[in-house]
């Protein structure tokens, strides 16, 4: 992780360092750049918007603008356990909403929100291409097939119970 | 590299080699274990049985035996799902435990192990693919090799005549030739909007430039379609071979294939394929020692459904924001970085290289009359046999639904059918008997759409799935044009005041004239077809919205405003099912007693109503 001190400037990491020095500078790389910040940090810090800014030659506004249309990449680092619901079709016939509203209701946050202890986030997905097992819900990528609320409340507990230890 | 004799001699030696995949009766000692690893599959744990059998192989000193991962079988439904053949014996919802008993029995000692062989609908047993109902009325074309090759193997896809077709078009025709040829087989755009495929590579090539451009749509974000990953996954070279000869007609050196990062096994496999097809001179400067030099570049696309849009994946990958371009001009005039690009969809490449080898009029014979060759859907929902299907244009609804299918699971019935997802619009019991290709599909006011085929029984809310579908678009308008930004928001509106049992008759009014203006307002396809889902809804479940609005009511329980969950006090036993399942205890009772339902604590989960055994639960 970066290092920041108190008058803002930051300084790069080693993944960093060796991103730029795999891309070139073109604007065309942008996506593909943030696609690994967000699979390498979790999240799009705004310090690496501010040195793609400068390395592409793109002003800080249009990185934010591409950074917020693309539902990939986030702003705010996702929880340990970031629990993701489909909301495909084939997963709403079979009632994901339910466990959408239940997970909601459990954790106590909206989905694109993070628990205050970091714990948790909830996000929702459209299609992790499981139909075969809907409703599915994955948590950091292992995927829970043929998902009910009990299920869901079995898996939380066990989270929740882990996590006192 | 290699040159052409070296790749036939590749193809001769291999083809021997994997005989047995598509032979039963292949004259040979050895057996090879095909495990499905598509994204279903290996959701369940499809990687650890390969990791279990190559372990039991080489543990018990077994030669005459390989493990192969594959793609897509197809029959999601029963997977995790292992193959052997040649015998072609089909094992289902096999665990990574099962497979010490699968060499045992089946592999050492030639029995087959009956308790994992799949169930047909009808409750029998099936020995191979080919008896199930599920596989006999389709026709596999597209999905050709998924399933059968190796898809991290070139060497197996060469086998079963990869780059064949590429280096026949390379070597023996000129490029109005195999237009010609594209043309002549009717093929028309699998993304949805079914624009004849051989007219664009036509148009493109026309176009005069030094620069152009090849691109593969591979951003499939119709929630519940997964028939192009399944290809990606499945048969990645396919996709390379039919760029590289759409290259070739069109005057490209450079393609791009746009791919959702959500699909990690499609992108890897097909760096994979990119890699060995570089490593054979198959992509490279003068391939096959001719003078067409050919490069193909993955972009990943970041979850944006617009960029589904031919314009808008373009803009995303020049690094923008995915909004779509005013047209014309369209692609095939200006397209990336305002040079002329040809953009087709996966499974359109998915068929180039069969028609280049087999003929236009092979190709032409399958279909209906507009509408030729055959169409992959992703089959979910409430239907027994959920997968992948590949059926020829003109089969009916009901043959996908039933024969295929299977029907609908716990004995309910048939509501509606939804195809093209959030562009489409749902196909009710009375057109179950439209054969389906792209006008009829429109006539009925749906449409083809990337290949998504959701089946809901009676106990789905169509205003409910109305309003799914228009939170779907409303998350997914990219803001550029207003009838669509604000329209569709306004939209969604009035469809949750109706769920939420706040409507009234004059709102279904104001839906329908919003749901016309946006269609015709708008600037791209999102846009334009977004209403879709209300407008079909609206016209054959229009009591449905009636009843939302005037009588406040929802009969399939769904909107959870206006229904309560109770128990019928004289169909209950006392049983105390519900009360055991209820997660949140609002069902309280003792003894045999009958149960009572606390509406306060209630969430409507629905838990109580399939775990009562005597259909005492209701509303």
């Amino acid at each position: 992780m970066e290092e920041k001190c108190k008058c803002g400037n930051i300084q790069k990491d080693t993944f960093f360092e060796g991103l730029l020095n795999t891309y070139l500078p073109e604007k065309d790389n942008l996506i593909q750049m943030l696609n690994e910040i967000q699979e390498h940090y979790g999240y799009v810090p705004m310090w690496t918007q501010k040195e793609l800014s400068n390395y592409l030659n793109v002003p800080m506004a249009e990185i934010y603008g591409v950074v917020t249309f693309y539902s990939r990449f986030s702003l705010k680092p996702k929880g340990k356990y970031n629990i993701s619901v489909c909301l495909g079709t084939a997963c709403f016939v079979k009632g994901s909403q339910k466990i959408m509203d239940r997970l909601q209701e459990r954790l106590g946050i909206k989905q694109g929100e993070t628990t205050k202890d970091g714990m948790f986030s909830i996000e929702e997905t459209r299609c992790v291409g499981a139909c075969g097992l809907a409703p599915v819900f994955t948590i950091n990528g292992e995927v829970y097939g043929k998902a009910t609320v009990q299920k869901l409340d079995q898996v939380l507990d066990e989270l929740i119970k882990n996590k006192d230890n | 590299m290699k040159t052409l004799q070296e790749i036939q001699k590749i193809r001769e030696e291999k083809k021997k080699e994997l005989e047995l995949r598509v032979n039963t009766k292949a004259d040979t000692r050895e057996k090879h274990i095909l495990v499905c690893n598509g994204t279903g599959c290996t959701s369940s744990k499809a990687p650890k049985i390969i990791e279990n059998f190559k372990k039991i192989v080489k543990e018990k000193n077994i030669n005459n035996v390989r493990v192969i991962k594959t793609g897509c079988f197809g029959l999601c439904a029963k997977g995790p799902i292992v193959i052997i053949r040649p015998e072609d014996t089909f094992y289902a919802m096999v665990s990574p435990e099962d497979c010490e008993e699968i060499i045992q029995s089946h592999i050492i000692e030639g029995k087959v192990v009956e308790r994992l062989l799949a169930k047909d609908i009808n409750g029998s047993k099936v020995k191979s693919l080919d008896e199930l109902s599920f596989y006999k009325k389709q026709k596999r074309i597209a999905l050709k090799n998924c399933g059968v090759i190796n898809p991290e193997d070139i060497d197996e896809y060469i086998a079963f005549d990869g780059y064949r077709a590429l280096a026949r078009v390379l070597n023996e025709m000129s490029q109005d030739e195999v237009i010609d040829i594209i043309k002549k087989s009717g093929l028309r755009g699998r993304g949805g909007a079914g624009f004849p495929t051989g007219k664009k590579w036509e148009l493109t090539k026309q176009s005069e430039e030094n620069q152009k451009y090849v691109v593969c749509n591979a951003d499939e974000g119709d929630p519940g379609a997964f028939m192009d990953r399944s290809i990606l996954e499945g048969d990645p070279h396919a996709i390379l071979e039919a760029m590289a000869i759409a290259g070739y007609c069109i005057g490209a050196n450079q393609g791009f294939i746009y791919v959702r990062a959500e699909y990690p096994i499609a992108v890897e496999r097909l760096k994979i394929a990119i890699k060995q097809a570089e490593e054979y001179g198959i992509l490279g400067d003068n391939i096959f020692g001719t003078n067409f030099s050919f490069n193909i570049q993955i972009r990943l696309g970041a979850g944006a459904f617009v960029c589904g849009e031919e314009t808008a994946l373009l803009e995303s990958i020049e690094g923008k924001r995915g909004q779509p371009r005013v047209k014309p001009p369209y692609p095939a005039q200006a397209g990336l970085w305002g040079k002329p690009t040809l953009i087709n969809n996966v499974e359109t490449y998915a068929n180039i290289a069969q028609i280049i080898l087999k003929g236009a009029d092979w190709y032409a014979s399958i279909g209906t009359s507009n509408s030729k060759g055959t169409k992959v859907f992703a089959l979910g929902g409430n239907v027994n046999n959920i997968g992948l299907v590949e059926v020829p244009m003109g089969t009916t609804l009901r043959e996908i639904v039933y024969d295929i299918g299977g029907g609908i699971p716990n004995g309910r019935e048939f509501k509606a059918a939804q195809t093209g997802g959030p562009s489409g619009g749902c196909i009710p019991r009375e057109h179950l008997d439209t054969p389906i290709d792209y006008e009829s599909l429109k006539a009925i006011g749906s449409m083809m759409g990337s290949g998504g085929l959701i089946v809901m029984d009676d106990t789905k809310c169509m205003v409910s799935l109305a309003k799914f579908y228009l939170e779907f678009t409303v998350s997914e308008s990219c803001g550029k044009c207003t009838p669509c930004r604000i329209g569709t928001k306004r939209m969604l509106e009035i469809l949750e005041k109706l769920c939420n049992g706040e409507g009234t008759e004059l709102d279904i009014y104001k839906l329908e004239k919003l749901a016309v203006n946006i269609q015709k307002a708008s600037i791209c396809g999102l846009g334009q077809s977004a209403p879709n889902p209300v407008i079909s809804t609206l016209k054959y479940f229009r009591e449905e919205f009636r009843q939302h609005a005037i009588q406040k009511e929802c009969k399939a329980l769904e909107c959870k405003a206006m229904s309560q969950i109770i128990i019928d006090e004289e169909k209950c036993k006392g049983c105390g099912l519900c009360q055991k399942h209820c997660p949140v205890g609002a069902i309280s009772g003792e003894g045999r007693g009958k149960r009572v339902i606390d509406q306060n604590k209630c969430i409507k989960c629905g838990t109580c109503l399939t775990s009562c055994p005597f259909h005492a639960i209701g509303n």
